[in-house]
């Protein structure tokens, strides 16, 4: 099997000696082992087994970071109600707004080497890494948010290396790292080399915590590494960069290109990091990379008539020019990356996702959608009310009123 | 109908032999030989004043009422139709495939826009449409010509409308098609997806028809004098694909689509300012301009050959390099064969 393109990428910084490792590994494990998700995390099996053993006798202490976020907090809340857990340490850098049913909070920076510390008092054995995220929290800026992300990933990385008692860690990361591109197959699987590395922003931050994330797994065989790939989280309370583009009231889009998005429910989310934090069940395997994404497609063009938002389509470059000038007056992380995805969209493959990690999602992607579309209120043109005057046309007599489309519609 | 223009060439019909003439799907059931158009011109006054009993047609059996109700109840069951399909499309509720096709759309208009093409303008006639399967994965392979791809929209709407099955085709496009604004979205919503072997595997497993062109650029754009030579087939990576997926390749013959646009020359320079493979110089364009563009009213076939089974090999023969050869040999040896024959048939390039 041919080195993955990430991998190279990312051995960039260190030193020729460990590329050379690097690869002689890749090619006895994908010898060893013919499953093409493990490879990138070679040997990740046998940890799990000492994992297993290990955790039955501790009990289960988790560490999770990023907690300050709706999306840590709801999964801090959730864990604690799982029975094989016995304490949950949940980390950020400035106190959560919401409660964290219970679980002890400490405020700690994953950018300081303090989180080594924290990580060996509290022995956590399941350490979830929740902090990479693509929107500043409050008033922070990008390079902020680009610091949490990824010098945060390489100190928390560092502190897990050092840590005898971790047994398992959990990554979230995001299918941005396959970039978008149309030079790319339609569908992308865990194991699709991107066409064009991600050029800036939380995609590139996602390249390269997944880069360090995958060094911390050669160095640390025993330790079981989960990475997963969300697609657009969206629910109810997401704060992600499509959600906020979403909540614009017109939606300017690219003239001539209608891309094919892909959704991911937050309740989905919870539970599937749930699942990549406990022992796996019969039969199936939580260590590897999964991509993961509610069932079936969405074009943009169906997400702005659902949501009832009027588009202005607008040509690449300007909306290129409108990006970046947005960016510059700060108002929303419009960035490159995501005009890419507006462009060209993305759809990933979930066949891991059921088969080898053995998690069927409850939402599929139309579902999520609507569900988001609830919590966002009317928008200018609601298709009710399209819906209702296509009604009144058809009753119309001159169009033959005996049978109202609505029958044949439901 | 187009049958009028058809009767001076009898021997192009007799020739067809045991292939069926290209009828459109719609029209073949109006025309029943017993109730022609004697009883529909009746009772086309009768709807009018009729118009509450319109329940009857709709809960009965389709063919006779709707001969003896005339075009109105027809016409009517056709706005409603309408209505429903816009109702849909304006909220957005409607279903599109991984890759983004879009079957409603594609059946209900876009095979109605290039249909009037496909039947009048390049009267296509489709001959071996029996062998392509009826279910199951299926790599129709077919030989590219016509400067634009017209040949892959003719060869879709003649499976769509010919197989008894009503199979959908997804053809395999370059990534030009994709990097183009306009064409890149109708191009998905037809069913489109870019040729590599990730997109045709994922679509062979899924039990698609998936059709694709392995001359490429270089079939497309060759010059008017190398027409019906066929260009190297790739690197053959179609025919590893389909034995991965152990699905039978149809050979496919399109006789026509060569003249649309003769290509006399190829302006390298504007070609490579605009980024296309190339860029044609005919008879016409682009000193005629937008009329230039305008492709020559040709008359086609389509052939479909003998299907050439692929799961008799054992799972390493998708990687034995010299059997992927033989293969693709023959299915280019078979595919240029079928092209010399049918250019013996052929009376005149335009009729």
């Amino acid at each position: 099997m041919a080195p993955h393109p990430l991998v190279g990428g990312h051995t960039r910084s260190g030193s020729c000696v460990r590329l050379l490792v690097v690869t002689s590994r890749i090619g006895r494990s994908s010898q060893r082992n013919t499953d093409p998700l493990s490879w990138p995390l070679g040997g990740t099996r046998r940890g799990k087994r000492f994992s297993g053993r290990k955790a039955l006798i501790l009990g289960k202490v988790v560490l999770v970071t990023g907690v300050a976020r709706q999306l840590g907090g709801r999964f801090v809340r959730r864990i604690q109600r799982d029975p094989e857990v016995d304490r949950v340490v949940a980390v950020d850098a400035v106190p959560p707004e919401h409660h964290l049913g219970g679980a002890d909070f400490v405020q700690a920076d994953i950018r300081q080497p303090g989180i080594a510390r924290v990580l060996a008092e509290t022995g956590a054995d399941t350490v979830v890494h929740l902090d990479v995220t693509g929107t500043p929290l409050g008033s922070g800026n990008r390079a902020s948010l680009k610091e949490t992300n990824v010098i945060g990933t390489m100190q928390l990385l560092g502190a897990c290396q050092k840590s005898p008692s971790v047994r398992r860690l959990v990554v979230k990361s995001s299918t941005n790292v396959y970039g978008s591109a149309p030079r790319d197959p339609g569908v992308f699987t865990e194991t699709t080399p991107p066409k064009s590395l991600p050029s800036g922003g939380f995609a590139k931050d996602t390249v390269e915590v997944e880069g360090y994330v995958r060094g911390f797994a050669r160095r640390r065989p025993d330790v079981a590494v989960c990475v997963l790939r969300f697609a657009n989280i969206l629910g109810p309370t997401a704060d992600t960069p499509l959600a906020s583009y979403f909540a614009l009231p017109v939606l300017p889009t690219v003239f001539g290109y209608d891309p094919r998005l892909q959704f991911v429910h937050e309740d989905d989310v919870i539970e599937v990091l749930r699942i990549a934090s406990h022992e796996p069940r019969r039969g199936t395997l939580n260590s590897g990379t999964f991509n993961i994404a509610g069932d079936g497609v969405l074009l943009l063009s169906q997400c702005s008539r659902r949501l009832g938002r009027p588009t202005v389509p607008l040509l690449l470059p300007a909306v290129t020019w409108a990006g970046s000038l947005v960016r510059t007056l700060g108002m929303t992380d419009f960035s490159p990356e995501q005009i890419r995805l507006l462009t060209h969209g993305r759809v990933v493959a979930t066949g891991q996702m059921r088969e080898t990690l053995g998690f069927q999602p409850k939402y599929t992607t139309a579902e999520t959608f609507a569900d988001f579309a609830r919590s966002q209120g009317p928008g200018l043109l609601p298709p009710e009310a399209l819906a209702g005057a296509v009604d009144r046309i058809a009753a119309l007599p001159l169009a033959g009123g005996g049978h109202p489309p609505t029958q044949s519609a439901n | 109908m187009a049958d009028a223009k058809v009767i001076p060439f009898d021997d192009d019909r007799s020739r067809g032999g045991a292939a069926q003439r290209p009828q459109r799907r719609r029209s073949a059931g109006n025309r029943r030989p017993g109730t022609e158009s004697v009883p529909v011109r009746e009772v086309q006054p009768l709807p009018t004043r009729a118009a509450p009993q319109d329940d009857v047609p709709v809960t009965s059996e389709e063919q006779p009422p709707e001969e003896s109700q005339g075009g109105e109840g027809g016409l009517e069951r056709r706005i409603a139709g309408g209505l429903a399909f816009l109702r849909r499309r304006l909220t957005g509720d409607y279903e599109v495939d991984d890759f983004g096709y879009d079957e409603e759309l594609t059946d209900q208009v876009l095979m109605s826009l290039l249909r009037p093409l496909y039947e009048k303008y390049f009267r296509v006639e489709v001959k071996g449409v029996e062998n392509i399967p009826s279910e199951g994965g299926a790599l129709i392979v077919a030989n590219h010509s016509g400067t634009l791809p017209m040949d892959g929209l003719m060869m879709q709407v003649a499976v769509h409308d010919n197989h008894p099955a009503g199979r959908h085709l997804r053809l395999l496009a370059a990534d030009l098609v994709f990097m183009l604004p306009v064409v890149n979205e109708l191009a998905r919503k037809l069913g489109h997806t870019l040729a590599c072997a990730e997109d045709a595997s994922r679509l062979l497993e899924q039990g698609e028809l998936v059709g694709v062109m392995p001359e490429g650029f270089k079939g497309l754009g060759k010059p008017f004098a190398d027409r019906y030579k066929l260009q190297r087939f790739g690197r053959g990576g179609f025919v590893s694909t389909a034995l991965r997926a152990g699905t039978p390749i149809v050979p496919c013959s399109i006789v026509g689509a060569e003249e649309i646009y003769p290509m006399i020359g190829n302006a390298k320079t504007v070609a490579r300012l605009l980024g296309f493979p190339y860029f044609p110089i005919t008879p016409t364009f682009p000193w005629l301009g937008p009329l230039g563009a305008v492709p020559l009213p040709t008359k086609w076939t389509i052939q479909f050959g003998e299907p050439i089974p692929t799961d008799g090999y054992p799972p390493e023969a998708a990687e034995d390099p010299m059997l992927m050869f033989n293969l693709t040999d023959q299915v280019r040896e078979q595919i240029q064969h079928t092209l010399y024959k049918l250019l013996v048939q052929r009376r005149s390039v335009f009729f």
